[in-house]
């Protein structure tokens, strides 16, 4: 049986206000360590809230998460955000690089709050960015990159600190054809590293590189998509587990 | 929770990543962060400077005091002023005073009630010019000039002979030689005080003390009171050591006059470091004022500018929590670069404060003196200062939630 890297029971998130709004309602899933799942949806279906509440940026108002065997319910912010640190990649649609920094510098600051030695971490770096075909513009700022190497820089940043999980968000979506393929392309090699990938997306043609797609609509999942087919939604627990 | 990933441990951030991030930071927006810095640099240099200056020129103002007047002690009887109508000071006054310890010279003088007697010089030099003036004569004993310090152009001063035999000799001071078209004695000049004719022995340069004597006539003491028949000295003048005039000053009435020393006011010279103290509140209490607000206006331009700084990085608070910085952590941040922007302002402020206090010691040919302890101090001042003002903004960016943060791009 393979590990679950992530399991949501019955997640729920409502934000309250003069009208409320339920962005999740009674979410489960389960994905295993070194799976690649894509979820799906139309604006407003609340796949980014589901992200944010895989990528310990929110809570769930009820229901538990599960990251790496670890109950997000039962930490307080601050090993949360040490979770995040420790646990997860981050991979923003608008790359979120520092604009004053070169791109070595911004790869770097994945380990500022990690407890990583200072020494080797440019060398780690480098080496990150070896690993997305970027040494060679260690020393660029990101205002002299094209966009897909920004997300490259990017993505370098996310691997540095080596998480179990990689969390996409639409991380094609400020590119072109060109530099949405070769941003792709990495992501594919590395889940053929066994890294978990989690990404959203509301492009198909991306979502079809990962190995199961996961669709939302009004804050539910409604169905799950692999290699193999369809598979309703009351079944994806039994599925993957 | 798989095997390979090591235990969760809190995240933390090392100091020297912190003071990284702080300068990376600053320097990122060096214009702005110069912009920043310049109001506490312009309080902490006012404060520098004002303290440097007022210390230097205290200083200066106490060296002239410890020259002079720390040895200047005048006795006067407790009378109204004016012409001398008692005796109440003896006429061996100064004698008696000179056997004090500390004393290194004592006179006693009087103005000479001459009864409306003219001064003039006998007419050989310009007939056309007036030559007849109302001087006022003075009447002293020989030591005074030592007490009084006066130096002399020519000739010199008169004796204890000529003031026993009565001579009738006279002393006069620069102006009054001036007037009376005297500039020298080589040709033994006589003056006429009313109808007696005096011999003018000494012309002097300057004095020290009395600067009255400067325009005056002087005569013996002896002579006055044979001529103008002077009752007793109006006052007498001690020139003592440095350090002694308080001492002489209590004791000189009692060498006076042993049965009432209360018949004499004193005049003294005032305590050195209250005189020191008063001059400085004085000239400070303004700049200090001046610089406390530039600071507290600086202190505002840091938490001003911190704060925009924190609204328009919003989306950096939000990736810096998203790689796993606490809310402690953000917080330590926006703290750790308002710090430096006091550190910043404090040391270029104190380094302006001390030129300043330094060149103005310059152009006025002092000594400039300033405590060690204030260009010190005033980084730490700086800091603490850059440190209350993020205190603020830092709240505001820890309290950002990471979601909402990352929603703004960088």
């Amino acid at each position: 049986m393979t590990v679950a890297l992530i399991e949501l029971v019955d997640v729920c998130r409502r934000y309250d206000g003069d009208t409320p709004v339920e962005a999740l309602r009674d979410v489960n899933l389960v994905i295993p360590a070194g799976d690649s799942v894509a979820i799906v949806g139309p604006s407003g279906s609340g796949k980014s809230t589901l992200l944010h509440i895989i990528g310990c940026l929110d809570r769930p108002t009820s229901g538990t998460y599960c990251l790496d065997g670890i109950d997000t319910g039962n930490i307080g912010d601050s090993l949360l955000a040490s979770l995040r640190g420790q646990r997860i990649g981050f991979v923003f649609q608008s790359f979120h690089l520092l604009s004053f920094r070169t791109a070595i510098d911004n790869v770097m600051l994945a380990e500022v709050y990690l407890r990583r030695p200072r020494s080797g971490r440019r060398d780690r770096a480098l080496a990150a960015l070896d690993r997305v075909g970027l040494a060679a513009r260690a020393e660029h700022l990101p205002s002299a990159m094209s966009g897909g190497e920004r997300q490259r820089v990017a993505i370098a940043r996310a691997l540095v600190t080596e998480p179990p999980l990689l969390l996409c968000d639409e991380p094609t979506g400020n590119l072109d054809s060109a530099n949405t393929a070769g941003v792709l392309a990495l992501i594919d090699g590395l889940r053929a590293d066994q890294l978990t990938v989690v990404m959203i997306t509301h492009d198909p043609s991306v979502a079809a590189h990962a190995n199961r797609i996961v669709g939302m609509v009004d804050g539910q999942l409604t169905e799950h998509v692999t290699d193999m087919g369809l598979i309703p939604a009351g079944e994806i627990r039994r599925h993957t587990t | 929770m798989t095997p390979e990933t090591p235990a969760l441990r809190p995240s933390r951030i090392s100091l020297r990543d912190l003071w990284s991030e702080a300068v990376a930071a600053c320097l990122a927006r060096p214009a702005r962060a110069a912009l920043t810095v310049l109001g506490t640099v312009l309080g902490i240099a006012a404060l520098v400077a004002t303290l440097g200056v007022s210390k230097t020129a205290s200083g200066q103002i106490v060296a002239r005091f410890d020259a002079l007047a720390a040895t200047d002690v005048t006795v006067t009887p407790r009378t109204a002023a004016g012409p001398v109508v008692s005796r109440v000071i003896p006429w061996d006054a100064a004698s008696r005073i000179r056997r004090l310890a500390g004393v290194v010279a004592a006179g006693t003088s009087a103005d000479v009630d001459v009864k409306g007697a003219l001064v003039r010089s006998v007419p050989l030099n310009d007939p056309s010019g007036q030559s007849t003036f109302q001087l006022p004569v003075k009447a002293a004993s020989p030591e005074l000039f030592a007490a009084i310090r006066a130096r002399v152009a020519s000739g010199r001063v008169f004796d204890e002979g000529h003031s026993v035999r009565g001579d009738r000799v006279a002393v006069i001071g620069p102006a009054a030689a001036d007037r009376l078209n005297l500039t020298g004695v080589d040709q033994q000049p006589a003056i006429f005080i009313g109808e007696r004719l005096y011999l003018v022995i000494g012309v002097l340069s300057d004095v020290a003390r009395q600067a009255d004597m400067l325009g005056a006539v002087i005569i013996p003491e002896g002579t006055a009171r044979h001529e103008f028949g002077l009752v007793a000295p109006g006052s007498v003048q001690i020139d003592t050591e440095i350090g002694a005039a308080r001492l002489i000053a209590q004791q000189a009435p009692i060498a006076l006059n042993p049965d009432n020393p209360a018949l004499f006011r004193v005049a003294q010279p005032p305590d050195a470091q209250g005189t020191k103290n008063a001059v400085k509140n004085d000239l400070n209490a303004l700049f200090i004022i001046l610089g406390l607000v530039s600071l507290l206006v600086g202190a505002l331009g840091i938490a001003n500018v911190t704060l925009v700084s924190v609204l328009e990085r919003i989306g950096e608070i939000g990736l810096r929590r998203a790689l796993g910085a606490g809310r402690r952590h953000i917080a330590a941040q926006f703290l750790t670069e308002s710090a430096l922007m006091g550190l910043f302002g404090g040391i270029i402020g104190a380094s302006l404060g001390t030129s300043a206090t330094v060149l103005v010691a310059i152009y006025r040919h002092w000594t400039p003196i300033l405590d060690p302890k204030v260009p010190l101090l005033a980084p730490l001042v700086g800091t603490s200062i850059g440190l209350i003002s993020g205190l603020y903004p830092a709240w505001r960016a820890a309290r950002l939630q990471p979601v909402e943060a990352l929603r703004s791009a960088i």
